[in-house]
């Protein structure tokens, strides 16, 4: 027993559990060090050897590439690298909007569908999620481009559709809107009308609180944001024109071109983020028990209330989290638009930029960067959301 | 006295029964059913046939290019080069050995499933990568040495899947504990890790991991191409598995932690024994789930210039006597890629539903 109570001061320290974790964590630390230490310092020898410059002052350097699609001004003469990830940034923004935009239409679409009570709607929904979601979507994309939209005509045999829009396999050539003096009366009064909306619904939820009648408020929302600009459009004149695609030699002029990369992986991205949707929000619905439509129903409630009011409020909490995240998935794929060359962020920036400048790390760590600023901004909107639609107990 | 027969039950009425009620309930029970009953009757009939013209009637399935006359698919090409989709550039008489390793992996399975003995299960657990590595790879006991230069398609693939999916194994279960840990430094490590690689997107870690990776080492040390691949994919993957993990941490109710400590089981003791079994049997469906993620990710390789399956698409269809024959190649791995993938995600789904005893 004597030994036992004098051990020696090693033993005391190990046996703490407390003092342990802070060896493990030290261990931990310098290890972490240790290896950061050895990697920066051979990339920066190696580096140095290469001949390769440091920094971030190649932004500023002129490009000098062509890019295809850009929707700030862009020339291959004068604008710089900074510009070129502009141009990534906003065309990775712009095909990941329009993405989702058609993958939640047709994910909202589906899921309804795979709970249709008709059973050829709820099977070939189910055919659909089950047949797109297992293919890789890189394949999906490839197969788009390399396989269906090759196989459209050139640009003489164009498929053409009344005249103003043609699709061939350089793409799809649209009518260009041209805004004149005059057109900016007509945003104001959309603004304006989108304010309003805002008040009217405000005002009818506190109307229905209060006498509990109902407003038609879809329908008279609609009617004011349609009708108030068309109002001003001619009144002011009609000052927004049309530019239509023409044909000059081997090709279209004029128009807005939609380039076969972007549709290629519209379609391809809006299918597969589509098919995670629709399971999203099928096991929303699902998730409700079967007694709120019940006790909704015994009330008296029409279907499409029970559906609006009671269903909905209590599906869509476990609807939007997982919805949001395949937001998010499906802006990480775009950037698999480098394998068809669409310029996005990661074809301009981690591919054509890295190819001339060589600057390896920097250029990557910034594309990364890209990503992960959009997801921690999606992160926080999903806490936001969470916070929000939080079941309030009283 | 009267006496009262048992009546025989009578079948249901005529209009509650049959082919035609059920056509009627589900179908074409009030007019938009109908309506959208026979929109799905109209969009099978432009999909279904002219695909199953297309695949199977219209199809040539022998002779040469030079005989084929039908307008439907090609499939002699994809017999032409089925070597190549399957094993890439590896030599030819020595595609016995890849066909071994597949042998090899599903005599393990079997074995796996009658041997009793813990020891020689985990020795079996870890001599099957080496012996595979070893036969594909050669070098050792007298066989030829294959570079990675020659691996492809859909063996490299299953290369690529198998050593992403068995190496981020331990490194996402280490990293979930890390998460799960009371120690602030070592939390935030594994946080840190976790939360940036799944803020990027694959194929920036793949270019990091092509581009970047050979300036962190001293100039002897050079890694392959599948190497870095491999080296990026698995740290890619170890982040999902460990978020998968450290759901299923989360699920194991506080009690048994406690049963663990008050039984004097140190932290790994109890980790091993009771927590870890628990975690990670209910984790199984969204293992393979993330297994699937991964599979279909692989494709990816192909942007960094590793020839898997996909890629052989391009690599045959760029061959000038077989030229226009994209649209089969893709159909044919499109095809590979939706049998496993739907395979195991019926496996998934099943599992699920075995553990899901309590509803």
């Amino acid at each position: 027993m004597k030994d036992s109570q004098r051990a020696p001061s090693s033993h005391v320290l190990l046996n703490s559990s407390e003092k342990r974790s802070v060896i493990y964590q030290l261990c931990a630390l310098i290890l972490v060090f240790l290896c950061a230490y050895y990697f920066t310092t051979n990339m920066f020898e190696n580096i140095a050897k290469r001949g390769i410059t440091t920094g971030f002052s190649f932004l500023n350097e002129t490009a000098g590439f062509g890019i295809s699609q850009s929707l700030i001004a862009y020339s291959d003469s004068s604008s710089n690298y900074l510009d070129v990830f502009v141009v990534g940034l906003l065309n990775t923004l712009m095909v990941s909007v329009i993405g989702i935009i058609i993958a939640s239409i047709l994910g909202l679409l589906l899921g309804i569908g795979r709970l249709s009570s008709n059973f050829l709607i709820s099977k070939m929904s189910l055919v659909y999620i089950e047949t797109f979601r297992n293919i890789p979507i890189l394949l999906q994309i490839l197969f788009w481009y390399n396989v269906v939209l090759a196989a459209l005509p050139s640009p003489r045999n164009s498929l053409d559709y009344l005249g103003s829009v043609f699709l061939n396999n350089r793409g799809l050539q649209l009518p260009e809107p041209i805004f004149e003096s005059g057109s900016l009366a007509i945003l104001i009064a959309f603004l304006l009308a989108c304010v309003a909306v805002i008040f009217l619904s405000k005002w009818a939820v506190k109307r229905h609180n209060l006498s509990g009648e109902e407003f038609p408020l879809v329908k008279v929302s609609l009617a004011i944001l349609i009708l108030s600009p068309l109002l001003v459009y001619f009144l002011s004149g009609q000052p927004i024109s049309a530019e239509y695609p023409i044909l000059k030699g081997f090709n279209f002029q004029g128009g807005l071109n939609v380039l076969p990369e972007f549709m290629a992986l519209v379609f391809a991205l809006s299918i597969y983020a589509a098919t995670y949707i629709a399971e999203a929000v099928r096991a929303g619905i699902q998730s409700i028990a079967k007694g709120q439509t019940e006790a909704a129903e015994s009330l008296g409630l029409k279907k499409s209330i029970v559906l609006r009011k009671v269903i909905l409020p209590q599906a869509l909490r476990v609807i939007i989290p997982p919805v949001i995240n395949q937001y998010l998935n499906l802006l990480k794929n775009s950037s698999l638009a480098t394998a068809i060359g669409y310029p996005e962020i990661v074809t301009l920036f981690s591919g054509t930029t890295l190819n001339q400048v060589g600057q390896a790390v920097e250029i990557i760590l910034m594309t990364m960067a890209v990503y992960l600023t959009f997801s921690i901004l999606i992160s926080l909107l999903l806490n936001w959301v969470n916070a929000k639609m939080e079941i309030k107990g009283r | 006295m009267a006496v009262y027969t048992l009546k025989e039950a009578q079948p249901a009425p005529s209009s509650n029964r049959g082919l035609f009620f059920w056509l009627r309930e589900n179908l074409f029970s009030d007019i938009t059913n109908s309506f959208f009953t026979l929109l799905g009757c109209y969009i099978i009939y432009l999909i279904v046939p002219p695909l199953i013209d297309w695949m199977i009637i219209d199809a040539t399935w022998t002779g040469t290019k030079e005989e084929i006359v039908k307008s439907g698919a090609r499939w002699i090409f994809i017999i032409e080069k089925f070597d190549q989709f399957m094993y890439g550039f590896y030599p030819e008489a020595l595609h016995w050995r890849p066909n071994l390793v597949l042998l090899l992996c599903a005599a393990f399975i079997v074995a796996m499933k009658y041997v009793q003995h813990m020891k020689i299960k985990i020795a079996m657990i870890l001599l099957l990568p080496v012996i595979s590595f070893i036969l594909i790879s050669g070098g050792w006991f007298g066989l030829e040495t294959v570079e990675t230069e020659q691996w492809g398609g859909l063996m490299l693939t299953m290369i690529v899947a198998a050593v992403g999916i068995i190496a981020s194994f331990p490194l996402g279960i280490v990293l979930a504990l890390g998460r799960q840990s009371h120690m602030p430094i070592v939390k935030s490590l594994s946080v840190g890790f976790i939360e940036f690689v799944r803020g990027v997107p694959l194929i920036t870690i793949l270019f990091m991991a092509s581009v970047v990776l050979p300036l962190f080492f001293q100039d002897g040390i050079d890694f392959d191409k599948l190497l870095r691949a491999l080296i990026g994919i698995t740290l890619f993957q170890s982040a999902y598995i460990a978020e998968v993990v450290r759901g299923g941490l989360q699920a194991i109710p506080k009690g048994q932690y406690e049963a663990a400590d008050s039984l004097g089981l140190g932290y790994w003791q109890g980790m091993i024994l009771v927590i870890l079994p628990q975690a990670l049997k209910i984790s199984i469906p969204n293992i393979v789930g993330s297994f699937i993620a991964l599979f279909k990710d692989t494709t990816l390789v192909l942007i960094i210039g590793l020839f898997d399956v996909l890629a052989m698409v391009t690599l045959t269809t760029s061959d000038t006597n077989w030229l226009g024959f994209e649209v089969e190649g893709y159909v044919f791995v499109t095809m590979i890629y939706w049998c496993i993938c739907f395979s195991m995600s019926q496996y998934s789904k099943s599992v699920e539903r075995k553990f899901n005893t309590e509803h």
